[in-house]
């Protein structure tokens, strides 16, 4: 039971205060800059939501929003039953239990310029492992810099590739919670492994596969370094994700109003799905 | 060998496929990388590395890393400790409220943070130290620490709490001496998650130095560049990176999972 205590407000400020500073400044620089128009000098035009207009009208953005819900689309399809599936067929005890969890995180451990670096020689077409594989020994035309369906499928292998662990991780925690006792009387009641899986393990994995989701959704969403260093949004714009669009405008362009709305618009789309997501698949614990 | 153990042996050799390239290639010279497809290095050498241990620019690039990363694996647990324990022991007016907003930070893309970091870490007059880089970490690790310690924290009976005071133990010595040593495995997990997520960001850790605190990253970005494309070295550079995390993960290999079944992260 949690009691009432006006006075350990003290304890929360202690964690929310570095988090405020970094958070609440640079989020008011972020509002100042989308309702002004600058040229530079510390002189600022009231601009009033001429910006927020601009960028909802604008087709770029949406082209953009539209590619980053794909991918985002594209990677939750993929590695979220993928991710279960793998969890599933894992060993529940024994020598290879650390072995695969080690071997699996280590993904996830790579900073993410080095894991776009590092698909990027992978994919070379010529002399890469996957690019010399499929263009010499399948014989099938690969080359993720000049064809953008090939760009695609390289940045949705390479994300399945980076993160599908962090699915398999959760997934596996909440496998490994289930005692054996459900086991057994399933297996007495004579169920099939549908109905395991469906009845018992599902309902188990239920927790931790919304925050899988979530997670999953909120990352790949502000997905910026690993196609960056990978594609470069290219060829052409064909994988100009949300955030890389976003970095074109604020340090490339220098165009910091329109930015900072897009920004803002882009934030509050972000919240908005999480908190559908998060009611949704909360929902009947509620009920 | 039972017949469901592909799946995972399948996952890890996929896993695994990119690493070895990148292990192979940081052993090759760039001559050889640049003639043509080979599977091993043909002419083995070490001379990427050895470049990179010798070069003042290389070396300090990943010492800067892990100092600022260790400073803000500190810090975030540091701070979350006493805010998670407040949130998993006390109601009070808008906890759930604040709770949220300390989450949806998680959530903010680091690219919209990226230019009023540098405006505001200038203006305070600690741009390109290490601590810059590790507070700016913070907005997105110590949410995540508030919430997994705060999972740990539920599973401890508010009993415990109340025999100490009953004993006479003052508050901070409660924490100190009984309290965070029985949620030692929640420490663990969420300075790894710390670590874990502070490594890998490169955008934030790059807009915030220029010289004195540069990432690894930066120096790698800036050889690509600069000194025509020397594949060899950046392969190496890359190889090397992934030791820390490595090292880090094999200590905490028997806490994961279990932090994992927390329901957290």
């Amino acid at each position: 039971m949690k009691t009432e205590n006006p006075k350990r407000l003290v304890l929360c400020a202690a964690g929310a205060d570095p988090v405020a500073f970094n958070a609440l400044i640079p989020m008011m620089t972020v509002v100042n800059y989308s309702v002004q128009e600058t040229f530079g000098d510390n002189v600022f035009f009231w601009q009033g939501l001429d910006w927020f207009e601009q960028i909802l009208r604008s087709e770029r953005f949406h082209a953009a929003l539209g590619r980053q819900f794909l991918f985002t689309f594209l990677i939750l399809i993929i590695e979220v039953p993928l991710g279960i599936a793998i969890a599933l067929s894992m060993p529940r005890k024994g020598f290879w239990v650390p072995v695969c969890l080690v071997t699996m995180a280590l993904p996830m451990l790579i900073p993410w310029n080095v894991v776009g670096a590092m698909w990027n020689i992978f994919t070379l077409p010529d002399i890469g492992l996957l690019g010399y594989f499929l263009n010499h020994v399948l014989g099938v035309s690969y080359d993720m810099t000049q064809n953008p369906f090939a760009a695609w499928v390289t940045i949705i292998t390479m994300d399945v590739w980076h993160w599908t662990s962090l699915v398999v991780l959760l997934a596996y925690a909440g496998l490994v919670s289930i005692p054996d006792a459900y086991y057994q009387a399933a297996k007495i009641d004579g169920a099939s492994n549908w109905a395991v899986f469906r009845f018992i393990q599902l309902p188990k994995m239920k927790t931790v596969l919304t925050i899988a989701i979530l997670l999953r959704f909120m990352d790949s969403f502000n997905i910026y370094t690993e196609p960056f260093v990978l594609t470069g949004g290219g060829p052409g714009n064909s994988t100009t994700l949300l955030s890389i669009d976003l970095v074109k405008i604020a340090l490339g362009q220098f165009d910091l109003g329109p930015a900072a709305a897009m920004s803002l618009i882009y934030f509050a789309i972000t919240l908005l799905v999480s908190w559908l997501f998060y009611t949704l698949m909360t929902k009947d614990d509620l009920n | 060998m039972q017949k469901r153990s592909i799946v995972p042996v399948v996952y890890i050799l996929f896993l695994m496929l990119p690493i070895y390239w990148l292990v192979a290639m940081s052993f090759k010279t760039t001559n050889e990388i640049l003639s043509g497809f080979s599977l091993f290095p043909q002419t083995f050498t070490l001379e990427n590395y050895a470049t990179i241990f010798t070069d003042p620019t290389w070396y300090w690039g990943y010492i800067n890393s892990i100092l600022y990363v260790s400073i803000n694996t500190v810090i975030s647990v540091a701070v979350a400790l006493p805010a998670a324990y407040a949130f998993s022991r006390y109601r009070f007016l808008g906890d759930k409220q604040l709770f949220f907003w300390l989450l949806t930070n998680r959530m903010a893309p680091a690219a919209v943070f990226a230019l009023p970091f540098f405006q505001l870490y200038s203006a305070v007059g600690i741009f390109d130290t290490h601590l810059a880089v590790a507070l700016a970490h913070c907005l997105f690790n110590i949410p995540l620490a508030v919430w997994i310690l705060e999972g740990f924290m539920g599973g401890i009976p508010k009993e415990l709490d109340e025999t100490a005071f009953v004993d006479g133990y003052s508050f901070p010595r409660f924490f100190g001496t009984i309290f965070i040593p029985s949620i030692k495995a929640g420490v663990g997990v969420a300075a790894f998650f710390c670590f874990m997520f502070s490594w890998v960001e490169l955008l934030l850790a790059k807009t915030l130095t220029a010289v004195a605190a540069n990432p690894i990253a930066a120096t790698m970005t800036k050889t690509a560049s600069s000194a025509g494309y020397e594949l060899g070295l950046l392969a190496a550079a890359g190889t090397l990176t992934i030791i820390p995390g490595a090292i880090v993960i094999w200590f905490v290999r028997n806490y994961i999972a279990k932090g994992f079944a927390m329901g957290r992260v």
